[in-house]
């Protein structure tokens, strides 16, 4: 009976249970035929929100203060450049992601310079950033839309084993990522700088490496999330980016990851992203404008953090 | 200030007041009155119940059972004790540090309203200042945070005798000399004695017995949450208080030192003057807030780096003394807070293993007393939690310990613990640099370093480690 | 000391930028130059005031800019339509912030969060108000906008107003300081016996007052709204807080230097037409200003630090 209960101590069983559930209701109503297809749709988009989401909580981990904001002009720069080099031609999908990966590098490096050498709070550093990351993409772009070479859209498109390909490419990065926190003595000093920098500096360890390693990894990670959704959907578009500022912050909160630092949550992380999509899908099967739809996705939001919140009062 | 007796009526009663948190007891069953006139000195070891007690006194915490009835100034019973009164000087500082000092009172004082009350609060803080300490020098219109430590106590203890449209009849003071020096310390005993004497009264909690006999005019001993001694100053002995306490104390003078080492190499020596040999156990002394705590600090992050890791390797580790600041990781289990220092041991992946088996190894060796080092920092008392950050630093290699005033509300039998391990491990050539505002502690040290105005005023070894020479070093230009 | 001088930095970074339109383009220097410039600082200054009642509090608003678009839709429809009814909305709009500030102090809600999902909530209402751009000002708050006071254009005029209101709000007033202290150290202000639950609702109440004002005073030059009026308002709002002296934590904010911060915005994006900046760079080159101005706030600091 305990340890029947003891799940849902857990803080990432709130977000799994709330993707159940709207899945169920959005199965109430489309019928049990759909089952597969909407699975299958939220994994494949749900991935990309996963990815951003994943960064996202390792910066959020290092404490109150720490967000990037620039995860979309990350994304848009790395999706264009990478598009931009591998200029639709077969057998230059690895040269597009190393091109993509070193934008990351360089979007995620910018910002560690700006938060460490102009001490500036990280959500200025990275907003006033990702401005100027914008106009990069913007100029380099040139409202030109590159299609992705072939293979490369079908990969991204495609699926192994009934699974959508991204989302294994999602799942690998989890599981690395879950690896790091949970067993490495690099995912230890994350932990104990998120508590209390001060504290945990005091203690030896080397904080200030622990936030640049966090801020580059994020960049990598949301440059992964543009190459690939930009390959998902037929190209990049100045825009793309843009909703998975919400989303990021939205699914890391969500997913039971402490706002107040030291404490970050893998599993969760995906909950909240299949959750986020099927939240939508289930109120656009129910009719809902587009009004109605952004209220509710608002309103659920709200009321899951009060549930996570409330539990953790009890606890 | 106008006469606050009002007859002789009890400002507060307690009786049969308990307080449970879930299971715990904090207090159980206390029955106390506290009348016009009187300085009650409250004392206890750690987790006695002293803060609950307070807590229930001030209303910042409702009685599970029992209640508290208080007069206010006119001799009408009340339930509400700020009416009655009542008010609180807390350990930890509790001011806004981004408002000016007359700001600060300007939160607790509701009645400060309408135009011009900025020139009144400044009024009535700088004559509260100037009354409970006289030359005080601080200035009404600067923010908290330009202040120093000591400067800030003041300005807190101030506001708690300052009139705030009422009356201050019952002020309880938590620690409040913690942060001071001899001299400004001396000055507070010498307001609360004239404030008892005009028929106010007193709450005061310190650990420092000398002051408790120099003003308290009754005496109450806690221990487990009840109240195990109550009787006037004078019935009283320092040994006797110290018995009542329930702990067999450790004699008040310090264990005189067998010998003195012969001095090996120097290992550290730092532009401002502060030097250790090998193996030496050196103190840093002075007033409190005069820069020891800066200069351990700033000699630690210079000789360490934050953005790489030596683990176990370092050439210093740091015992910090204000535990929530400084030293504890809130979110994380015992052992995860004792191992952060040493772990790895070189690997990125980590040995769990090896890691409980630090664990198992260190809770014998400090004594930690609980039954799993899984559990959470936070459920361990202050003392044991120190005991945690002392494992931490000693587990490491490093040569050279920093503690910055690590004693700070640590009971008597951890310090007797604590004490033997630094002995110990200097004997086997570890270099201790130790900050402590407690005098006895620096003379047991090897080296001496006096503090004033955050410099250097004097290097004292041997037989020079005395008492007198630390309190001369610290104040000789003061006396002008 | 330092609040003294944390207005100086943004005094210079306006002034600074205000020499080098003026030596750009010198026809600037008149009243309709100036008026040009700052056309459009009024909504941002007020939003950024708004803004900066949340960060006072130690909270951030993430929602601020949708929030201003939803109070644009009612201004251009209801307000406009039947100005009874529009009031009432407006404050009950005002009063769901306040509401919403309380509930994130009462369930002890990252108000990141919660400000984040209300943008959702007040973006979804927008649309539902307003599914395409349209409505239109009503006639009086049109007037008072495009008025032309002596001596001085409106923005100025209205900038200057705000910040001596605010200022005698925030930092003269003795609930000002209490909601100040709320950010310096929320425990001992509830210690004081203050209710910190109505203290956060009143500093979220003030918040909704101001980003109300903003949607109105942006109807009123707009003369029509839409759902997406205001959106950039979240980011610039927070930027005009910092860049006007304020913290994020601790409750240090400066009104006066809030309402600078928000026309040095303002200015920039002007300059920047000026300088016929190929459009690519814009939004890049607003953010060079941006970081710009905070390096130079960081040299202040540490000759600060250093005498």
């Amino acid at each position: 009976m305990k340890r029947s209960m003891q799940i849902f101590t857990r803080p990432w069983i709130w977000s799994w249970l709330a993707a159940a559930v709207v899945f169920a209701m959005t199965l109430a109503l489309t019928g049990a035929d759909g089952a597969t297809g909407l699975a299958y749709a939220a994994l494949s988009f749900g991935s990309f929100a996963a990815i951003v989401g994943l960064g996202q909580m390792l910066v959020m981990t290092l404490g109150p203060g720490n967000v990037d904001l620039s995860i979309p002009a990350t994304m848009t720069l790395a999706a264009t450049l990478g598009l931009k080099v591998m200029n639709s031609e077969p057998g230059n999908a690895m040269l597009g992601l190393g091109v993509a990966l070193l934008a990351g590098l360089l979007t995620g490096g910018m910002n560690v310079l700006l938060i460490f050498l102009l001490r500036l709070p990280p959500i200025i550093a990275t907003l006033a950033a990702s401005l100027v990351y914008q106009s990069v993409a913007i100029w380099s772009n040139r409202g030109l839309r590159i299609k992705p070479p072939e293979a490369l859209a079908d990969f991204a498109t495609g699926r192994l084993i009934g699974v959508p390909n991204v989302a294994w490419v999602a799942l690998v990065l989890s599981i690395i990522i879950w690896i790091v926190l949970e067993r490495s003595l690099w995912g230890r000093w994350l932990l104990a700088s998120g508590q209390n920098m001060r504290a945990a500096r005091l203690a030896g360890v080397p904080v200030q490496a622990v936030r640049a390693v966090t801020y580059i990894a994020v960049a990598l990670l949301a440059s992964v999330a543009g190459y690939l959704l930009a390959s998902f959907s037929g190209g990049a578009a100045l825009n793309m980016g843009s909703e998975y500022l919400l989303m990021s912050i939205a699914v890391v909160v969500i997913g039971g990851t402490s706002v107040a630092g030291g404490f970050s949550n893998v599993p969760g992380i995906w909950g909240a992203s299949l959750f986020m999509f099927l939240v939508v899908s289930m109120l656009n099967s129910y009719g809902a404008g587009a009004g109605l739809r952004m209220v509710l996705t608002g309103t659920i939001i709200i009321f899951i953090v009060i549930a996570a919140s409330s539990r953790r009062g009890r606890l | 200030m106008e006469n606050v007796a009002s007859g002789n009526a009890p400002i507060v009663t307690l009786t049969d007041a308990e307080k449970h948190f879930g299971p715990v007891r904090a207090l159980d069953g206390v029955s106390l009155s506290i009348s016009p006139g009187e300085c009650l000195g409250l004392v206890g070891h750690n987790g006695a119940g002293k803060s609950t007690l307070v807590n229930l006194i001030n209303g910042g915490l409702a009685p599970s059972a029992g209640q508290i009835t208080y007069t206010d100034a006119l001799g009408k019973d009340t339930l509400n004790p700020m009416s009655a009164g009542v008010r609180s000087v807390f350990q930890e500082l509790s001011l806004c540090p981004n408002l000016t000092v007359a700001e600060n009172l300007r939160i607790s004082h509701s009645d400060l309203k309408g135009s011009g009350w900025r020139r009144r609060a400044r009024e009535e803080i700088s004559a509260a200042l100037d009354q409970v300490f006289p030359g005080h020098g601080i200035d009404a219109g600067i923010e908290v945070d330009q202040l120093s430590i000591a400067q800030r106590q003041m300005v807190e203890i101030a506001i708690g005798f300052s009139p705030r449209g009422s009356t201050a009849r019952l002020v309880i003071l938590d620690e409040p000399t913690s942060s001071l020096d001899a001299g400004i310390a001396e000055q507070l005993l010498d307001h609360i004695r004239t404030f008892c004497a005009a028929g106010g009264a007193v709450i005061f909690i310190t650990h420092m017995m000398g002051e408790i006999f120099a003003t308290a005019s009754r005496i109450v001993v806690m221990s487990d949450g009840k109240v195990v001694a109550d009787r006037p100053t004078t019935d009283f002995t320092r040994q006797g208080l110290v018995d009542a306490m329930g702990h067999v104390a450790a004699n008040s003078d310090p264990e005189t030192q067998s010998e003195k080492r012969v001095l090996t190499e120097e290992i550290l020596r730092t532009p401002q003057g502060l030097s250790a040999h090998r193996g030496e156990i050196v103190g840093l002394s002075g007033l409190a807030g005069h820069g020891q705590a800066e200069a351990l600090a700033r000699l630690y992050f210079e000789s360490t780096s934050s953005w790489r890791s030596l683990g176990s390797k370092s050439q210093m580790v740091f015992v910090a003394g204000d535990r929530g600041r400084d030293g504890v990781l809130p979110l994380w289990s015992i052992l995860r807070n004792a191992s952060i220092t040493v772990l790895g041991q070189g690997k990125w992946l980590l040995d769990h293993k090896a890691e409980v088996e630090f664990g198992k190894t260190w809770k014998e060796r400090v004594g930690i007393r609980t039954e799993n080092i899984d559990n959470p920092i936070l459920s361990l008392s202050g003392g044991n939690q120190q005991k945690v950050l002392f494992a931490r630093a000693l587990a490491s290699d490093a040569p050279v310990v920093i503690m910055d005033d690590p004693m700070r509300g640590v009971d008597v039998g951890t310090k007797r613990d604590v004490y033997r391990m630094i002995r110990e491990e200097a004997a086997r050539g570890r270099t201790f640099l130790w900050y402590s505002t407690e005098t006895a502690e620096v003379c047991e040290c090897d080296r001496v370093f006096v503090y004033r105005n955050h410099e250097i005023s004097a290097e004292l070894t041997g037989d020079d480690i005395t008492e007198d020479q630390i309190l001369a070093a610290s104040f000789e230009m003061q006396e002008a | 000391m330092q609040t003294k001088y944390r207005i100086l930095l943004p005094v210079i970074s306006l002034a600074v930028l205000l020499a080098a339109t003026f030596w750009m383009q010198p026809r600037t220097m008149s009243y309709f130059g100036v008026n040009l410039l700052f056309n459009l600082a009024v909504p941002i200054a007020l939003a950024t005031i708004a803004q900066m009642m949340i960060i006072m509090v130690n909270d951030i608003d993430l929602g601020m800019g949708a929030f201003v678009s939803l109070v644009a839709c009612v201004v251009a429809t209801f307000l406009h339509d039947t100005p009874v009814l529009g009031t009432f909305m407006l404050i009950g709009l005002i009063l769901s912030y306040a509401a919403m500030g309380a509930l994130i102090h009462r369930l002890e809600l990252p108000a990141i969060v919660v400000t984040l999902g209300m943008s959702f909530v007040w973006g979804g209402l927008a649309l539902f108000i307003l599914p395409s751009p349209g409505g239109a000002s009503p006639g009086w708050l049109r007037a008072l906008m495009t008025s032309k006071p002596p001596l001085m254009p409106m923005a100025v005029v209205a900038a200057i107003l705000i910040s001596i209101v605010t200022h005698l709000l925030i930092m003269r007033s003795g609930i000002g300081t209490v909601l100040r202290g709320v950010g310096g150290n929320t425990r001992a202000v509830q210690r004081a016996g203050w209710s910190v639950i109505w203290l956060k609702a009143l500093a979220y109440g003030l918040a909704g007052l101001f980003a109300v004002l903003a949607g109105m005073a942006l109807v009123g030059l707009t003369t029509s709204a839409d759902a997406n009026i205001a959106l950039r308002y979240t980011l610039l709002s927070i930027a005009g807080v910092i860049l006007g002296g304020g913290e994020f934590i601790g409750g240090k904010v400066s009104p006066t230097g809030a309402v600078i911060g928000a026309l040095t915005l303002t200015l920039a994006s002007s300059f920047l037409n000026f300088m016929r900046l190929n459009p690519d760079w814009q939004i890049g080159a607003q953010g060079a200003i941006l970081i710009l101005v905070l390096t130079a706030r960081l040299l202040f600091a540490k000759r600060e630090v250093r005498t």
